[in-house]
């Protein structure tokens, strides 16, 4: 497999002077295409600040960033915003969907400014709809829709594209057990049918124990990055 | 990009429509309200000036005494002919002049009576005092040489003494002797002093003189001007003869006065004007409350629009692509707004000028300037949040209670 991602001695500093905090403190990490990789730690460790850094929603205050080889902490707001466009998905874990838009139009907005015709919008919307088994709950606004069914439209919007890269930051933070579960279980049939690179933050072991490879952050660097060997066995037993 | 644009503006525009209508109540409002306003005033200001106007063009009028207003003063002799005669061969600009001898009489048509202003004076009269002659003809040579008892009745009297007949050639009596009745004036309705114009019947000077009054006297004359702007020379030329022929010393007052329709005019349309200024600023006042509730609705909704454009930023929506929504956004609403404003302010006006009595005239440079105060204000506060929230990262924007 070849590395999607590399981060290289990234830091990043909040503030200046006496009150600046440094959120990261040089991390160095891998990502290969096709993996399943869960970002845990405590409240504080960076792990918040690194997704965003990879979602190019944030730029590092050093270190360098390859996203297939193309340094990112070079790119400019524009062209970092079409990254996005092109390659990620984002799921947030308040789910983020416009207010009084149907499910079917939140789908659609990424398709919207990558300029695509409107039938074909329709049909992938739909797809994405049906891939995240809300087939029929198109024309329900946000507000008719449950939290768990609302993620799905976010997963759904975040995948229409057909990402490289799909992160999403703690997608289960605000859903029963349930719920989080059937959400875990979407993403890794999309990562495992797909073949989207899947990168996830949770404070949930139960969660991360979805993933293939477990990265922990304390402090602001990696703790430790672990492949999940309990994978099989717990999907064996779920 | 731009089409794009367009599509998603109009999309939030259908999906907030209790934003987007409370947006352009703001504007139409203020539109208007400010178009109606001075429109009525503009109206109200045409209708006196064609009142002042409605008394004759370009007119003097001479009258014995010194006061403004009301009739002769006690002792000043009136005027003769010969002044008449001097003022017309004297004074070059002039269009007509027509000498003036008023008698109140009654005059009666059969069953019927109704007390009147009697004017004797010559086809200048006519001219000069803007009258149109609705059926019959005007004085011949011969009937104003000879003083001959024929008359035309204005449309007061008319109305009065016959209904709705013309009565043409007919005989109406006044005082003392009748007159055939040769002509029916064209009405021109109350003059601006409430006085009833029409009120009044006109027969050839000498025939007052010699039946009504008893002497030679001329109690008024009226010089009508060609050129408006050779008015107040025309005025010293008077001065300067009558004062001659009255043989008034150098030093003492005019023991006349030369009147000016464009004077009274003047005065009286500066008092609408000023009117219409006030009612301007009073619905000035409404386009800025407007204004500001256009500013409420669009800065209360920032919140929830700094999430938005973080949810548009973070899926990959350029900052000039949200920008540019936004943009379109606040100019259709506000030219939505503008829009039905004038509309609505065109209704209200040919309405009100209509039960108002004044006439309609449309004034493109206040509907235009409202409009572009309202939708300026619209715009500018509808695209300067969304400026301030695109340029935040995404995260900040996402992140915003």
């Amino acid at each position: 497999m070849s590395a999607l991602i590399e981060l290289r001695n990234i830091t990043k500093t909040y503030g200046q002077g006496q009150v600046s905090f440094q959120a990261l403190k040089g991390v160095g990490l891998g990502i290969d295409e096709g993996d399943f990789v869960a970002v845990m730690g405590p409240s504080g460790s960076g792990k918040s600040t690194v997704m965003n850094i990879l979602g190019c929603l944030d730029v590092p205050s050093s270190g360098e960033y390859l996203f297939r080889d193309v340094h990112v902490e070079q790119l400019n707001r524009d062209q970092r915003a079409l990254l996005r466009r092109n390659f990620l998905g984002f799921v947030f874990q308040g789910f983020n969907l416009l207010a009084r838009t149907t499910a079917q139009e939140n789908v659609e907005l990424p398709l919207l400014y990558r300029g695509e015709p409107a039938t074909e919008r329709q049909v992938a919307a739909a797809a994405a709809l049906e891939q995240v088994g809300l087939t029929g709950w198109g024309h329900h606004t946000s507000a008719e829709l449950s939290g768990g069914q609302q993620q799905r439209v976010a997963i759904a919007r975040a995948i229409v594209t057909s990402p490289t890269l799909l992160l999403a930051d703690e997608p289960t933070g605000n859903l029963d057990t349930q719920r989080s579960h059937e959400i875990m279980e979407l993403l890794t049939s999309l990562n495992e049918e797909k073949g989207i690179t899947v990168l996830m933050v949770t404070h949930e072991p139960e969660m991360a124990e979805y993933a293939k490879r477990i990265v922990h952050f304390v402090d602001g660097n990696i703790d430790s990055d672990i492949r999940n060997r309990a994978i099989n066995s717990y999907r064996r037993a779920a | 990009m731009l089409w794009s644009s367009f599509l998603l503006a109009l999309r939030e525009i259908r999906r907030n429509l209790l934003r987007s209508f409370l947006t352009i109540l703001g504007i139409v409002i203020g539109v208007s309200a400010v178009i109606t306003m001075v429109t009525l005033g503009n109206g109200a200001t045409q209708a006196v000036k064609n009142q002042v106007a409605s008394l004759g063009s370009n007119l003097l009028q001479i009258r014995p005494g010194q006061r403004m207003f009301g009739g002769g003063g006690g002792g000043a002799p009136d005027f003769t002919l010969a002044d008449v005669d001097a003022i017309r061969s004297q004074i070059p600009g002039l269009a007509a002049v027509a000498p003036q001898e008023n008698k109140n009489s009654t005059v009666v048509a059969g069953s019927n009576n109704w007390s009147t202003s009697v004017v004797g004076s010559t086809n200048d009269f006519f001219t000069a005092g803007n009258w149109t002659v609705a059926a019959g003809r005007t004085f011949t040579d011969a009937e104003q040489q000879a003083g001959q008892t024929v008359c035309l009745i204005g449309e007061t009297v008319r109305s009065q003494l016959y209904g709705s007949a013309i009565p043409l050639g007919e005989r109406l009596r006044v005082g003392n002797f009748s007159c055939e009745i040769i002509g029916t004036l064209g009405s021109k309705g109350q003059a601006s002093m409430g006085r009833d114009q029409d009120d009044m019947i006109v027969l050839p000077l000498k025939a007052v003189q010699r039946r009504l009054s008893g002497n030679q006297d001329i109690g008024s004359i009226q010089v009508s001007v060609q050129d408006a702007n050779n008015i107040d020379q025309v005025k010293s030329d008077l001065t300067t003869l009558l004062r001659e022929r009255r043989h008034i010393a150098e030093g003492s007052d005019d023991n006349f006065n030369v009147q000016d329709t464009r004077q009274i005019a003047d005065a009286l349309s500066g008092t609408t004007q000023v009117m219409t200024t006030l009612l301007g600023a009073v619905a000035s006042v409404s386009l800025l409350v407007g204004g500001i509730g256009i500013m409420n609705i669009m800065l209360v909704s920032v919140t929830e629009r700094t999430r938005e454009i973080g949810i548009r930023l973070a899926i990959g929506a350029l900052e000039s692509e949200v920008l540019m929504q936004f943009l379109i956004e606040a100019v259709v609403l506000a030219a939505l707004g503008g829009l039905i404003g004038i509309a609505l302010a065109t209704g209200a006006s040919v309405l009100l000028s209509k039960v108002m009595q004044v006439p309609y005239t449309f004034n493109a440079s206040i509907n235009l300037l409202s409009f572009v105060f309202s939708a300026g204000i619209g715009i500018l506060f509808g695209y300067m949040p969304a400026k301030r929230a695109a340029r935040l990262d995404p995260i900040e924007a996402l992140r915003h209670e």
